[in-house]
């Protein structure tokens, strides 16, 4: 199901100013690729353009490539709607529509889509949705509740939920756990495990443990200084970035040293 | 007056004379101190209401509030005086400031209240069944009876024809600016909608007399005076509508548009939604300031005495005109009518806010 992402020649500007620069990176199917660095070093930059929610914010371009099993999502005639709906996003802090319950929270993605699907294939893709975001005991019984009622963990996992209701290839997670207490931390990890088996999955993350924790693979990001554009240091899998890595800078900022 | 204690009104944290766990350090802690009782205030205001009332028994009236004002100052002073005394001048500067917040805000309801109570009592005097349903056709306008009913269908229409046109206006120009504008384009509008907010009511009402009236494209009519009354709900409409969907969190959108719904969706089942309750209050707001507007209705419709439930020909009466037209006919029974007529416009008017209300309460994001 899931599918490989390949990023080449990646550079990515707000208006005039290049914020990352000349960006290769290969993400393998189903697996889990951390992107740590400093802040200001392009890590959500880069995780922004590979759904092209970076395009979003006016003035904002990219060029270079980015290939989903072979084909470039900014190639020509590529629709971003379409780019969006298979690549999902979760965001740093959690946003559930407030006008929503629960319910429709979950298939908001859905509903505002395919209105003509029918309501008992909806009560199972919402079912679904929250099981697999490890939700769907703690909610079960008040779907029809607003879903900003909930706590930060649960609405972080609600949009998950909500991201996973319309059956993404890959997810793309910008520090998902930086609003949450550890027990809800935890949840996500053990969550981003599981999901691994049906998506390719990216996070951006400021714990280093966490990284450490649930990634595969590991792509380390700096900047020379302020106003110069952020590059990919080094990529690797997760226990050679943090146990050899083969740069000094990852080596400086996963000992601590810097960062 | 006993002389105040800490015990009074605070439950001592350290008991006076006890040993407050300090380190090392050798003062010790201070965190009570000397506060005035619940009940000074009370007896200072009941005193400077006395005074006040002295001060009207001795006949020192020339101005109708000299007595107010005396009691106000009176509180003012004894209780900054006191508590300086007392409690010291932190929180002696703390009730002053406490007093002129109060103050301020008694003064600045005081006219509304007064407006509102002097309009029900003089406007009821004339309610009736006639009154609401009966027009002033054929009423002499020296005697009593009549009624307004023509003026209200009137409003009603005006209104609601300007509605009409200025919401869906309104809301999507302001959706433009807000989701879609950048550069030249919604730098300009913003600027007029800027310069049409400061436009005096009665220009708008010219510029329709000049430009659609005297050219013969209307004539006199209840169309005329909504479009008039259009230009002046717009630019509230707009900015209101502006302001309500700036506040919509960016997140909101991005948590849409990363689901891979069109911008168009986002916009239709996440932004407006999120801020339909304050979309709608703004619109109830510019519906209300317009159902008050004389000025341009006077030049789009002027006045008629009796129902014209056609908008498009012929004179239309309106509740504001017509509070106008009896007050300036100057007999008794006109300018009771005059009252009634105002009772029944912010009647209206408060109906509206009512119903705005609601509605933004049904439509507001839920908690729980």
């Amino acid at each position: 199901m899931s599918k490989q992402i390949d990023i080449k020649d990646l550079d990515i500007y707000y208006g005039d100013f290049l914020a990352v620069e000349g960006v290769n990176l290969s993400v393998k199917a189903n697996s889990v690729m951390s992107f740590i660095g400093p802040s200001g070093c392009g890590k959500s930059t880069v995780l922004r353009s590979i759904n092209r929610m970076h395009e979003v914010i006016p003035g904002a371009y990219t060029t270079g490539e980015i290939l989903l099993d072979g084909e470039d999502i900014y190639g020509p005639n590529v629709d971003p709607v379409l780019v969006r709906r298979t690549i999902g996003m979760v965001f740093q802090r959690p946003n559930p529509f407030p006008t929503m319950s629960i319910y429709e929270n979950v298939i908001a993605g859905l509903k505002l889509e395919k209105d003509k699907k029918r309501k008992q294939s909806m009560d199972d893709v919402v079912e679904e949705s929250l099981r697999g975001a490890n939700l769907w005991e703690e909610v079960k019984d008040r779907l029809n509740k607003p879903g900003a009622g909930l706590s930060g963990g649960q609405q972080q996992r609600l949009c998950i939920a909500r991201a996973i209701a319309v059956e993404p290839q890959v997810l793309l997670m910008d520090e998902p756990c930086s609003a949450l207490d550890p027990i809800s931390t935890l949840a996500i990890e053990d969550l981003i495990r599981e999901l691994k088996d049906r998506y390719t999955i990216i996070i951006v993350t400021h714990n280093m443990q966490q990284a450490s924790r649930v990634s595969d693979n590991t792509a380390f990001f700096n900047l020379a200084g302020i106003g110069q554009p952020g590059h990919l240091i080094e990529t690797g899998p997760t226990q050679e970035i943090f146990t050899r890595p083969t740069n000094q800078q990852t080596e400086d900022y996963v000992s601590g040293r810097f960062g | 007056m006993n002389p105040p204690t800490a015990a009074d009104t605070d439950p001592p944290m350290n008991p006076p004379g006890g040993t407050p766990p300090t380190p090392s350090n050798s003062d010790p802690l201070k965190l009570t101190g000397r506060r005035l009782p619940r009940w000074v205030p009370w007896l200072v205001g009941l005193g400077a209401l006395g005074l006040g009332l002295l001060v009207q028994a001795t006949g020192i009236t020339a101005i109708g509030l000299a007595p107010g004002i005396i009691a106000g100052l009176a509180f003012l002073i004894a209780i900054t005086v006191i508590s300086l005394a007392f409690e010291g001048r932190r929180h002696a500067v703390d009730r002053l400031a406490t007093t002129l917040v109060y103050t301020a805000f008694i003064l600045a309801l005081a006219p509304l209240l007064w407006i509102l109570v002097t309009v029900t009592i003089k406007g009821l005097s004339v309610m009736s069944p006639e009154f609401l349903t009966g027009t002033m056709r054929n009423v002499n306008p020296r005697d009593a009876g009549g009624g307004l009913l023509h003026a209200f269908l009137g409003t009603l229409e005006q209104v609601g024809i300007a509605a009409l046109i200025a919401v869906p206006i309104g809301v999507l120009a302001a959706i433009y600016l807000v989701e879609f504008g950048k550069g030249k384009l919604s730098y300009w509008i913003s600027f007029f909608v800027d310069v049409m907010t400061g436009i005096p009511s009665i220009v708008a009402g010219l510029f329709i007399y000049t430009a659609l009236i005297l050219t013969g494209v209307l004539e006199q009519s209840g169309l005329a005076a909504a479009l008039a009354l259009t230009i002046l709900m717009l630019p509230v409409i707009i900015r209101t509508t502006e302001e309500m969907l700036r506040i919509v969190p960016n997140e909101l959108r991005e948590g849409a548009l990363a689901l891979g719904v069109p911008k168009w969706k986002v916009i239709l089942r996440v932004v407006i939604p999120t801020a339909i309750s304050g979309i709608i209050t703004g619109v109830m707001l510019a519906v209300a300031r317009v159902a008050g507007e004389t000025a341009p209705l006077l030049l789009t419709t002027f006045l008629a005495q009796d129902i014209n439930l056609n908008p498009a020909s012929g004179s239309q009466a309106s509740l504001p005109t017509f509070i106008w037209d009896q007050i300036s006919r100057g007999t008794n029974a006109a300018v009771d009518r005059a009252w009634g007529g105002a009772l029944a416009l912010i009647l209206f008017v408060l109906v509206l806010y009512a119903g705005a209300r609601l509605i933004a309460k049904y439509f507001s994001p839920k908690v729980n």
